[in-house]
C-alpha cells in the first residue's frame, strides 16, 4: 500500500516535471510567434534598406576622393568626400589626376583611365569593355554606347552614370564627376593644408623641421589636435563630459542617498510615518526612470551636461537609497552597542559603528554604477545634447560621415571599457587595500 | 619583532598610525570635495542654462503638464486606453530582447567557463565579445539598425538583446563557476554530448540563479525600451516624443504617456522583485 502511494507520487512528480519542461518552451514559442507578427518582421526585408548599409559598412572603411569639373566655366576641383575642408589647392593635386585645360587626365589604376572633355563629357576606357565616350550636347547626353545597357552604367537622356570597381564616372549639364575610392579614413591625423600631411611618424619625430616656425613636436601635435575634420579636441572633450556626467551623477546621488537610507532604515528611523515617507520617495525617483527625468530637467536647465548629471543623480537617489537603506538594515548591532559602550554619542556610534560595516557594501555599488552610468550618460547625452552622446546623433543625422560615427563608436567602447577596468581596480583597491 | 622591545610606546606608536590614517583619509576626502565641486562648477558653466538660474524653473514643466491636464481629465481615460498598444509594444521588446539575450548569454558562458567550455582554447575570445557586447550602449546600435531597417520596435530588439546577452553572460559566467560539477562527469562517463552535458548536468542547477538575473535584467530593459523609442524605435517612448512636440497647451497626453510608463515600471519592478524574494524563501526552506 505504501508502495502504491510512493509511485503515485512518483508518477505526480515526473507528470509535473514533464509539463514544466515541455509546457515552458511551448509557451515562449507561442510569444515568438506572437511577437514575430505584431513586430512585423515578414515585412522587414521590404523596409529594410540594403543600400544604406552598404553605404555604412563601405564609408566606415574606406574614404572617397571627388574630382569635379565644372561643365560651364571648366574649372576643376579635387576634393576628399568633396568637402571644402578636404580641397586640394589648385597645383597639388594628388599624382593619380593630371590637370590639363586640353582634358583632364584621370588614372583610376588597373588600366581604368578617365579623360574629362573641358566642354562636358568624358572618355573612360574601361579594360574588357572598351572606351566609353560620352559628351553633352546641350541638356542631353550623347554616347557610343548601345541601347542595351549593362547594369554598371545607367542613363537617361540628362544623365549618365558609370561605376566600375575602380570609382564612379558621371555626367550631367552642369559637372562631369568622378569618385575614386580608398581604404581607410581620410586625413584622419592631418588636413591638406598642414605641412605635416603626407609625412610618417618617423619623419616627424626624427626629420628636418616641416614647418620653419615651429617645432615638428608641437607643430604636429596641434595641427593634429585642432584638426577640422575629426576635431580630436572636441571629441576628447565631450568622453571627459560624458565621464563627469557618469561621475557627478553617481557621487552626487550617494551623497544625497546616504542620510536618507538612514532614514528609511528600520533599525535606524524613529517614526514608521517618516520611513514609509522616504521609501515612497525612492520607489517615485527610480519609478519616473532616467528618461522622464531627463525631459523635465532640461526644459529648466536647457541642455548640456548638468542637465544629464541631474537626471543621472535623481534616478540614482531612489536606486541608492533602497540598497544603502537595505545595506544598513543588515548591520550587525553588536558592534554599535561595542562602540556606544565606551561613551560614545549616536553620532560617533554611527561614524565607528555603522559606517565601517556598510563602507564595502556602498563601494561596491557605487562602482557599480559609476561603470553602468557611463554607458547611461551616453545615451542621456544623446537625447538632452550633451558628451559623446550628442556627437554621436549629430554624426548619424548628416548620414554620410560613417566613418565618424564608426569612430565615436569605438571611442564609446573604450571609454565604457576603461571605466570598467577603472572601477573594477578602484572598487579591489578600496575595499581590500589600506 | 619590535613589540617585545620593552622601549617600545604601543600607544604613541598607536596614535601615530591614526593620525596618519585620518590624514590620508582626509586627504582623500578633500580631493573628492573638491573634484565634485569643481565638476559641478564645470558642468554648470557648460550647460546653456545655469543651475541657479534653472532651479526655480524646475517644477515649470510638471505644473504645465498638470495645468494643461486638469481642464480635459475627463479625456485622460481615452488617452491611456490610446497609448496602450505603445505600452504593450515597449514591455513586448524588453521581454523579447530579455529572452534571447538570456539565450545568447547562457551559450556565451558555458562557452566561457572554465571546465565547462567547449573549447578550452577559444574562453578569453568569448570573454573578451561578452566585454564589448556589454560595453556598447543600446543606443549606439538601435540608431544605426534605424537608419538600415527603419523606425519600429526590430533595432530596438536587436539592440538591447545584444547588450544584455553580454551582461547576463558575465553574471552567469559566475554563476556557473560555482556549478558542481559530479553531473557533467556522469553524464560524461555515459558518452553524453557536450550539449546533453550543459543541458541535463548544469542547467539544472543554475537555472534559478539565471533566471533571478533575467528578471532584474527585464526590469532594466522596459527602461532602455522606453528609452530607445525616444530617439527613434518604436513604442511609448516614440510616442512620448510626438506628445512632447505639440509643444504647450497639449501637454495631456503627454501626461497620459508619464502615467503609463510610471506605472508599467512600478508594477514590473514590484511584481520582479516578489518573485525573486519568492524564490528565494522557497530556496530557504528546502
Amino acid at each position: 500500500m505504501a508502495d502504491a502511494a510512493l509511485y503515485a507520487s512518483a508518477d505526480r512528480l515526473f507528470a509535473r516535471k514533464r509539463l514544466i519542461s515541455f509546457g515552458l518552451p511551448a509557451l515562449v514559442l507561442v510569444y515568438l510567434v506572437y511577437v514575430f507578427f505584431a513586430f512585423d518582421i515578414p515585412g522587414l526585408a521590404e523596409r529594410a534598406r540594403m543600400d544604406n548599409a552598404r553605404a555604412l559598412v563601405s564609408d566606415a572603411y574606406s574614404y572617397k576622393t571627388h574630382v569635379t569639373q565644372d561643365n560651364r566655366s571648366g574649372a576643376l576641383t579635387v576634393a576628399i568626400e568633396g568637402e571644402r575642408k578636404g580641397t586640394y589647392a589648385p597645383g597639388t593635386e594628388p599624382d593619380w589626376v593630371t590637370p590639363d585645360a586640353a582634358g583632364t587626365r584621370v588614372d583610376l589604376g588597373e588600366g581604368h583611365v578617365v579623360v574629362f572633355d573641358p566642354a562636358g563629357g568624358f572618355t573612360y576606357d574601361v579594360p574588357g569593355f572598351g572606351p566609353i565616350v560620352a559628351h553633352m550636347d546641350g541638356r542631353t547626353v550623347t554616347s557610343n554606347l548601345p541601347e542595351a545597357l549593362p547594369d554598371w552604367i545607367s542613363a537617361s537622356r540628362t544623365r549618365l552614370q558609370v561605376q566600375t570597381e575602380a570609382g564612379r564616372v558621371s555626367l550631367t549639364r552642369n559637372k562631369t564627376e568622378l569618385f575614386r575610392y580608398f581604404p581607410g579614413w581620410e586625413l584622419f591625423f592631418f588636413t591638406l593644408d598642414s605641412p605635416y600631411h603626407g609625412h610618417g611618424l618617423g619623419e616627424i619625430l626624427l626629420g628636418d623641421r616641416l614647418d620653419a616656425s615651429r617645432s615638428n613636436i608641437a607643430g604636429a601635435w596641434h595641427d593634429f589636435w585642432q584638426n577640422n575634420m575629426w576635431r580630436h579636441a572636441d571629441v576628447a572633450w565631450a568622453l571627459f563630459e560624458t565621464i563627469l556626467m557618469a561621475f557627478l551623477g553617481t557621487f552626487g546621488a550617494a551623497i544625497v542617498a546616504l542620510p536618507l537610507a538612514f532614514l528609511s532604515a528600520k533599525n535606524f528611523a524613529p517614526l514608521v510615518a517618516l520611513r514609509f515617507g522616504v521609501r515612497r520617495v525612492f520607489d517615485f525617483l527610480r519609478g519616473v526612470d532616467g528618461l522622464i527625468w531627463t525631459i523635465v530637467l532640461s526644459r529648466a536647465f536647457g541642455p548640456g551636461p548638468l542637465t544629464g548629471s541631474l537626471a543621472i543623480l535623481l534616478t540614482d537617489t531612489g536606486t541608492f537609497g533602497k540598497l544603502f537603506s537595505e545595506a544598513l538594515e543588515n548591520v550587525d548591532g553588536k558592534q554599535i552597542e561595542g562602540v556606544s559602550s565606551t561613551g560614545a554619542r549616536p553620532l560617533q556610534s554611527y561614524r565607528f559603528g555603522v559606517i565601517p560595516q556598510i563602507t564595502p557594501v556602498l563601494i561596491s555599488q557605487l562602482f557599480y554604477y559609476l561603470e553602468s552610468n557611463t554607458r547611461s550618460a551616453t545615451i542621456i547625452g544623446a537625447i538632452t545634447g550633451g558628451g559623446i552622446g550628442l556627437l554621436l546623433t549629430q554624426a548619424m543625422i548628416t548620414q554620410k560621415d560613417w566613418e565618424e560615427v564608426s569612430y565615436y563608436i569605438v571611442l564609446v567602447v573604450l571609454m565604457v571599457m576603461a571605466m570598467d577596468s577603472l572601477s573594477g581596480w578602484l572598487r579591489r583597491k578600496l575595499i581590500s587595500g589600506s | 619583532m619590535t613589540h617585545a622591545d620593552p622601549t617600545f610606546d604601543t600607544r604613541a606608536h598607536y596614535m601615530a598610525l591614526m593620525a596618519r590614517k585620518r590624514l590620508y583619509g582626509g586627504l582623500v576626502l578633500a580631493v573628492f570635495v573638491a573634484l565634485m565641486a569643481s565638476g559641478f562648477m564645470l558642468a554648470d558653466e557648460r550647460n546653456a542654462g545655469g543651475f541657479w538660474r534653472g532651479l526655480p524653473h524646475v517644477f515649470d514643466f510638471p505644473a504645465d503638464v498638470i495645468a494643461d491636464t486638469a481642464p480635459k481629465l475627463d479625456q485622460l481615460p481615452g488617452h491611456l486606453v490610446t497609448y496602450f498598444p505603445a505600452l504593450v509594444e515597449t514591455v513586448n521588446i524588453a521581454a523579447v530582447s530579455t529572452l534571447i539575450g538570456a539565450v545568447l548569454a547562457m551559450a556565451l558562458s558555458l562557452l566561457s567557463t572554465r571546465g565547462l567550455a567547449r573549447w578550452p582554447r577559444l574562453i578569453p575570445l568569448f570573454r573578451r565579445s561578452m566585454d564589448i557586447m556589454r560595453a556598447v550602449p543600446e543606443i549606439v546600435i538601435a540608431l544605426v539598425l534605424i537608419f538600415i531597417l527603419g523606425g519600429g520596435p526590430v533595432p530596438a530588439m536587436i539592440a538591447i538583446a545584444f547588450h544584455t546577452a553580454g551582461a547576463l553572460g558575465k553574471l552567469f559566467s559566475e554563476v556557473n563557476e560555482n556549478a558542481d560539477l559530479k553531473p557533467v562527469e556522469g553524464l560524461q562517463s555515459v558518452g553524453a554530448t557536450w550539449f546533453q552535458r550543459m543541458w541535463l548536468g548544469v542547467v539544472p542547477q543554475v537555472s534559478p540563479n539565471y533566471f533571478s538575473y533575467a528578471l532584474l535584467r527585464f526590469e532594466i530593459n522596459i527602461r532602455a525600451s522606453a528609452i530607445l523609442g525616444f530617439v527613434g524605435a518604436g513604442g511609448i517612448g516614440y510616442e512620448l516624443k510626438n506628445a512632447m512636440s505639440w509643444g504647450q497647451g497639449k501637454f495631456d497626453e503627454a501626461a497620459a504617456i508619464f502615467i503609463l510608463l510610471f506605472a508599467t515600471i512600478v508594477v514590473f519592478d514590484q511584481l520582479s522583485s516578489h518573485i525573486r524574494n519568492a524564490m528565494i524563501a522557497k530556496k530557504g526552506s528546502h
